[in-house]
């Protein structure tokens, strides 16, 4: 972790990372241009250490998606729900759609990311809302 | 560098075992294997093992030790992990040894018990070869994950759930004479169709059950073969191993699996073939959409044309390339440490000609197994040919 240099992503992040997504939310990118999540100490691309923060795009767009029947045991999310990889261009993120049917989502709709707590876990979870 | 011949092979039948514990189901994989062989347990001089999730199915973890001593060896053992393709890469690592002159005898194989387990626990315990923070957290499942990949395939390439249908037909109907297999039952495209929605646009039917089973093979050296008068006619003669980002997210191409075109091109290299000389293929379908990108990540098909393989015949018992004769792990069933291991004693008794289904492969000298981990984040593919 790199408390001393603020311009280097925390190797610790993921949770600050997730909670940065409901507001300018970010992604890391190496001195290539590589993009990527944290918590990351080298671009899994290119093997370059120089990382730092950029901004993610407000909104992405659904890349593939499934509605879920069966859900592990505790996970909280009470099935059926909908999983989706949304695109942001340098980076996608998996998460799970909200405010919108299982039916009625498509490949290509725009979606702006956000962050809930899964009771059940304490986790942060991932979310997507339609943009 | 030696060969490696399979000089035997083991399995106990793939399906529910209620109240056996995991070391029995393995030892009797490995007495069968030894039996077959005709080689003593004395001289096998290292297990090599797979196993997946059985520090969370039996609360036991370190099995290499409990495993060796069910089999009545008495050699260290090590358990090797890597999801689905914990048996694939525990038999490549006993095959390394062997070419590198270490071991002569190696028993390598794999065990999972999973029926033991409600669904919604075996769901839990194999999502965990996903990525834990960037897709287990974010609700996916692993069917979720394979639907993930089907539909980036559907978009990219066409293609639709009848397609997948067929897959499951033809390696159902494959396993009718299976006497292994945990599903003697043809299916129809119909009740595949039909059956009840898992993770959109998969099925029940697209996905492989939840199985008990073990395998084991008993691997030796030429040298020893010759030596011992063995009747080892198959030889290992390719391996090869791939690797990938974790989560499906970081791939660059959802609807592909270059694991597997890695570890395929690694392993035709090694064993000098080329993906035309294969004659009948063992392929990692634990979801229907699994074995169409693996025929297409292993050179037989052009990208898009594997969804149409099984509907087309290509790849049915009197196909060009008949695919998983065996059942595959759609049928046969995927107890998941044990499956790289089966596949290859599969494939050795096609080649032997000793398999129910051999006569559809009868004048087949070349085949290949592909074993998979996760959404093919690892993957291990292996050659073998009739040697004598």
């Amino acid at each position: 972790m790199s408390e001393s240099d603020p311009d280097v992503p925390a190797n610790t992040g993921y949770d600050e990372w997730a909670d940065a997504l409901a507001d300018d939310g970010y992604y890391v990118e190496c001195a290539n241009g590589h993009g990527s999540l944290p918590p990351r100490r080298v671009c899994p691309e290119c093997g370059s250490t120089d990382l730092s923060e950029a901004t993610l795009p407000e909104t992405g767009t659904v890349a593939t998606f499934s509605e879920i029947h069966v859900a592990p045991s505790g996970f909280g999310v009470e099935p059926p729900y909908v999983t989706a990889v949304v695109d942001f261009g340098p980076v996608r993120i998996t998460g799970i759609v909200r405010d919108v049917a299982g039916d009625e989502v498509a490949i290509g709709d725009p979606m702006r990311p956000d962050v809930e707590t899964n009771g059940a876990t304490g986790n942060r979870l991932i979310v997507f809302r339609p943009a | 560098m030696t060969g490696v011949r399979v000089a035997g092979v083991g399995l106990t039948r793939f399906g529910a075992h209620d109240g056996r514990t995991g070391r029995d189901l393995f030892a009797e994989a490995a007495l069968a294997a030894l039996d077959d062989a005709g080689v003593d347990g004395d001289d096998v001089e290292h297990l090599n093992y797979g196993n997946f999730m059985g520090a969370l199915a039996e609360r036991q973890g370190h099995q290499a030790p409990v495993m060796t001593e069910a089999a009545g060896l008495r050699c260290a053992g090590t358990r090797y992990e890597e999801a689905c393709a914990s048996a694939g890469v525990a038999v490549r690592e006993a095959v390394r040894a062997i070419r590198s002159g270490e071991n002569d005898v190696m028993l390598a194989g794999g065990m999972e018990r999973m029926t033991n387990l409600s669904t919604a626990e075996v769901t839990e315990s194999l999502a965990v070869a996903a990525d834990e923070l960037f897709e287990v957290r974010a609700g996916v499942t692993f069917p979720g994950a394979y639907a993930l990949m089907a539909r980036a395939y559907f978009d990219e390439y066409g293609g639709g759930r009848e397609d997948l249908a067929h897959v499951a037909v033809k390696n159902h109907a494959n396993a009718v004479p299976n006497e292994y297999a945990q599903y003697q039952r043809e299916i129809s495209v119909e009740q595949a169709l039909d059956s009840p929605e898992v993770a959109s646009p998969l099925h029940l039917f697209d996905a492989c059950p939840i199985t008990d089973g073990a395998s084991a093979l008993v691997l030796v050296s030429e040298e020893f073969a010759a030596e011992h008068d063995l009747d080892a006619s198959v030889a290992i003669t390719g391996t090869g191993q791939g690797g990938d980002r974790a989560a499906l997210q970081d791939r660059a191409d959802m609807a592909r699996t270059p694991a597997a075109t890695d570890a395929a091109e690694e392993a035709y290299a090694d064993a000098g073939v080329t993906s035309d000389d294969v004659e009948v293929a063992e392929v990692h379908d634990c979801f229907t959409i699994a074995e169409v990108m693996a025929l297409e990540a292993l050179g037989f098909f052009e990208p898009g044309e594997g969804i149409g393989a099984a509907r087309r015949g290509d790849t049915t018992r009197d196909g060009d390339l008949p695919v998983n004769l065996s059942g595959g792990l759609k049928a046969k069933g995927h107890p998941v440490g044990a499956t790289g291991g089966s596949q290859i004693a599969e494939l050795t008794r096609l080649l032997r000609g000793d398999h129910p289904n051999s006569d559809a492969v009868a004048d087949a000298t070349v085949g290949l197994a592909h074993n998979a981990g996760g959404t093919v984040a690892s993957a291990v593919v292996h050659v073998l040919e009739v040697a004598e």
